[in-house]
């Protein structure tokens, strides 16, 4: 098994005249928190859609745990093990939380319309299954006390939590979180934190877009930066801090 | 080749019809999302209108260029106050309803005009008065009547007033504000119930302009005409891209083309296996093959999934 | 089973045996109105049959279907030409209604691969035109190979028959007498009764929480590994054989087949019950089809004596105006109950939180 989980080779994407992503090439290693950040608009999004197979990028392509990721397939993304959050929380909004993450577990199970209708033995046991995975990862996330309740009535980091524990049911090998922190309290984020290294305990590989510089500065173990769809630098976070490139695209002015 | 001209020239009348039924749709449509299944209703209406009216009137002695001037008038006028109080019923409450709802209102609404009409007007067929003399004209082996040149004329003239409105006037940019973002519109001080009534009255003013054309160039009307003329409209609307007021239009005179020029020539395709009353059957098949390869219409703005 | 009725409370218990007792009991009351009573209660459990199909697509997998009738057509030709003098066929019904599922099944994978990738009204839109393209063949398919009998339709279709025991007559079990239309009416209740479980089933299942994630979020449900694709053209099929085997049993029952039962208004019809009932709400679906079959057949014999009543003769013409009444009637339900009159706990408590 090779040290690497996904090569990024000359992903290009752009939107009419506007280059959203130039050629970005990166890869990621087996069990590492792995920082994307760079200013808004700099295309982190865009790269994940991507990789998740939302957009079809115009060039390049994924190379994703030694088999080439098919563009333009996102339920085969989930299924090669690639989870996700958004950036702007979508949730089955008037499905209850534990049926959110009942439903991440689709793409790990089987039973069709038959085993549905008959409701065999099999069935049974799968649902059984599905059920208590689901529960365990509401546990795991923090929110097993809102089970019952609509995923839209929960609050805001319970949403980002939720979300989280719908991705990791899809048991996936790389976890991609777009700005999980975006909005959370000190707290919140604090508590955020210790989840996300909790998940790479347990071996899931991270790939982290987030905004919280002091967040992404001790989670990840390397970062990238994009700036203009291009990728500047991309080093364990003590170089990339204090690299100037990084800071004139932050700040604007050559340091 | 007389064939091929003639049936050109029929489907340019026809699709004009369309046209200006489908742009009743494809107004309400881009601004509240809604298809309003009952704007068939209203051109049926304004047929019937129209044929009592003149009808009494040059029954009543008046000259007939008056009679159908008033007639026309009172059909335009009698049918922009039926889209208003539809809208102002029916429709405006479920604003925030969820999706279906307004669309089983508006196939209620449908139900109800259709049956009013019947008690009204009965199940016979009635005959639309002559309006102008007419007379046939022949180029190139294809012939075409005034009513028919009239027709496409108004249908244009009236598409052209219809685009000057909504590019040129206040109100065609508070309509324009308000399709593209209904909640930043109203911030920007546009009255969101006075656009969308609007939408509702000029949609119906074309639709019994159309009513009007149908039961000149048919010369017969029918209370349950409304039904297939508005889905036949909407169809059009869909294949030019609905909400897009320009591929309402081209979408109307494709599809009044399509059916003509497959009406005319189904025969020889399929060796005489199908006849030309399989000619309904074209709208459809070409608005699947169309929104198959362009799933937004010909015109329609591609909208991407937003992640 | 026998687990789902411990777990009722002594209340649901009597609850459901009343239920029961009304069932078997109806044909019986209904038929001291007249047979043709029982006739309405049959299509009110035929229409339940439709309406659960069409549940699966618009209710569960939130697609919108104007050409749902479509299906219900190739279900019930299927049986005419197999049945009925028409081609001298004469199979038996356990032979024709999975067959007229699996075609039905197959006309939705047909009409549905190429266009589930379209949004909302599209999709409305094209269902619709592939209904109206379904009906227009059958209406022209008589020349020149005489197919369908076009316009007139195909008669003397075979009624359900086990062996020699035909359900289209009257006949004397166990000392009771059931005319034919009540013996179809039991048969129709075990159906339906069949269709709500599996109704029931899919909804909670693996695939009817993924139909519900595409409903609620297409994005969101690809990401998580739904192929969306595949999950609403199940949704599709099974709706469509639903419809399929529906139409087989009208075509049974009614003995006669024609273009005009397949209009577009029949799509729409049934439409209006599951989103006037309460849509994916299955007892709220279950009540629209009752209510939305058994409504203008009531004013059919209430529009006469009332106008007489109170005008003292009959002003307007009855069958319009009893339309008039229910199309006024859908108008009023939707202003004043917008999710539908028996919503889902979930709609309910989602509409209450807008006001």
């Amino acid at each position: 098994m090779s040290e690497l989980l996904l090569e990024a080779d000359a992903v290009a994407k752009h939107f009419g005249g506007v280059k959203a992503l130039r050629d970005v090439s990166l890869t990621i290693r087996r069990g590492e928190v792995y920082g994307l950040i760079g200013p808004n608009g700099a295309g982190k999004t865009t790269f994940f859609n991507c990789l998740t197979g939302l957009y079809v990028p115009d060039g390049g392509g994924f190379v994703f745990d030694g088999a080439p990721l098919k563009a333009d397939a996102p339920h085969q993304a989930a299924e090669r093990g690639i989870a996700r959050t958004f950036q702007n929380i979508r949730l089955f909004g008037n499905m209850s939380a534990l049926d959110n993450v009942m439903v991440g577990r689709h793409v790990r199970t089987r039973a069709g319309v038959f085993g549905a209708i008959l409701r065999d033995r099999g069935t049974r046991a799968e649902e059984d299954a599905i059920r208590r995975r689901a529960e365990e990862l509401l546990h795991y996330v923090g929110v097993a006390d809102r089970a019952g309740d609509l995923a839209k009535n929960l609050s805001y980091g319970d949403q980002r939590r939720l979300e989280i524990a719908r991705a990791l049911a899809t048991e996936p090998k790389l976890l991609c979180l777009d700005e999980p922190a975006a909005g959370m309290n000190g707290t919140e984020t604090e508590a955020l934190r210790v989840l996300i290294e909790g998940i790479r305990a347990d071996g899931v590989t991270i790939l982290l877009i987030e905004h919280d510089v002091k967040l992404v500065m001790g989670l990840c173990d390397r970062v990238a930066v994009l700036d203009y769809g291009a990728l500047l630098i991309e080093d364990v976070p003590a170089v990339v801090q204090h690299d100037p490139r990084v800071i004139e695209a932050y700040i604007g002015v050559p340091a | 080749m007389d064939t091929f001209l003639q049936q050109i020239i029929n489907g340019l009348v026809q699709g004009a019809i369309y046209a200006l039924v489908a742009l009743g749709y494809t107004m309400v449509y881009g601004i509240m999302g809604l298809i309003n299944f009952a704007h068939g209703e209203v051109v049926m209406l304004g047929t019937l209108i129209a044929i009592t009216s003149i009808t009494f009137l040059i029954k009543a002695g008046i000259a007939v260029p008056l009679a159908a001037l008033i007639g026309i008038s009172l059909s335009v006028l009698a049918c922009m106050a039926l889209g208003w109080s539809l809208e102002r019923i029916a429709y405006r409450p479920l604003r925030h309803a969820p999706r279906l709802t307004p669309l089983i209102t508006a196939i209620g609404m449908s139900i109800v005009l259709q049956n009013l009409a019947m008690m009204i007007w009965g199940r016979n067929y009635m005959i639309f008065p002559p309006l102008i003399e007419k007379t046939q004209f022949e180029v190139a082996g294809a012939s075409f009547t005034n009513v028919q040149v009239i027709i496409v004329t108004v249908a244009a003239l009236a598409m052209g007033g219809l685009l000057w409105l909504v590019y040129r006037t206040r109100l065609g940019m508070a309509m324009r504000a308000t399709a593209q973002n209904p909640a930043v519109a109203g911030l920007m001080g546009v009255n969101a119930n006075r656009v969308i009534a609007s939408a509702f009255v000029i949609g119906s003013a074309l639709g019994a302009v159309a009513g009007v054309m149908v039961g000149s160039y048919y010369e017969i009307a029918h209370y349950q005409m409304g039904f297939m003329l508005g889905l036949k409209a909407f169809t059009a609307a869909v294949l030019g891209g609905i909400g897009n007021l320009a591929g309402a239009m081209a979408g109307g005179v494709l599809l009044g083309l399509i059916e003509a020029l497959g009406a005319g020539y189904i025969g020889d395709l399929t060796g005489g296996f199908l006849g030309s009353h399989y000619q309904d059957i074209f709208a459809f098949i070409v608005l699947i093959f169309v929104l198959m390869f362009r799933p937004s219409g010909l015109f329609g703005e591609k909208t991407g999934d937003r992640a | 089973m026998r687990l789902w009725l411990q777990s009722l409370t002594p209340r649901a218990l009597f609850g459901l045996a009343l239920v029961a007792v009304a069932l078997l009991a109806l044909p019986f009351v209904a038929a001291m109105g007249g047979q043709a009573w029982v006739r309405i209660a049959n299509f009110a459990i035929l229409y339940i049959f439709l309406a659960l199909g069409l549940n699966i697509v618009v209710g569960f997998a939130g697609l919108l279907d104007l050409g749902y009738i479509a299906f219900y057509a190739v279900g019930a030709y299927l049986w005419a030409l197999l049945a009925s003098p028409h081609f001298g066929l004469h199979w038996p019904f356990w032979a024709i209604l999975p067959l007229g599922a699996m075609v039905a099944c197959c006309f939705g994978v047909i009409l549905g691969a190429p266009t589930l990738k379209l949004r909302g009204d599209y999709l409305a839109i094209v269902t619709l035109g592939f209904g109206e393209i379904v009906r227009i063949f059958i209406n022209n398919l008589n020349a020149p190979l005489n197919i369908t009998n076009g316009p007139q339709g195909i008669n003397l279709i075979d009624p359900v028959a086990i062996g020699e025991f035909k359900f289209s007559t009257t006949s004397t079990l166990f000392g009771i007498t059931f005319t034919g239309p009540q013996k179809y009416y039991y048969l129709l209740v075990l159906l339906a009764l069949a269709v709500i479980v599996i109704n029931f089933r899919l909804q909670h299942s693996r695939i009817g929480r993924a139909w519900q994630a595409i409903r609620e979020d297409e994005i969101a449900a690809k990401a998580v590994g739904i192929n969306t694709r595949n999950i609403k053209l199940l949704a599709f099929a099974m709706g469509a054989s639903f419809g399929g085997v529906a139409g087989g049993i009208f075509a049974a029952m009614q003995g006669f087949v024609s273009p005009e039962s397949f209009s577009l208004i029949e799509s729409v019809m049934i439409l209006a019950m599951v989103v006037l009932g309460g849509m994916g709400h299955i007892p709220g679906v279950i009540l629209g089809a009752v209510l939305l079959s058994v409504l203008p057949e009531a004013l059919r014999y209430a529009v006469v004596p009332v106008q007489k009543m109170l005008f003292g003769e009959v002003l307007a013409d009855p069958e319009s105006l009893r339309m008039l009444v229910f199309g006024l009637a859908l108008v009023l339900v939707m202003r004043f109950k917008p999710a539908g009159l028996l919503p889902s706990p979930e709609r309910r408590r989602e509409l209450a939180e807008k006001v």
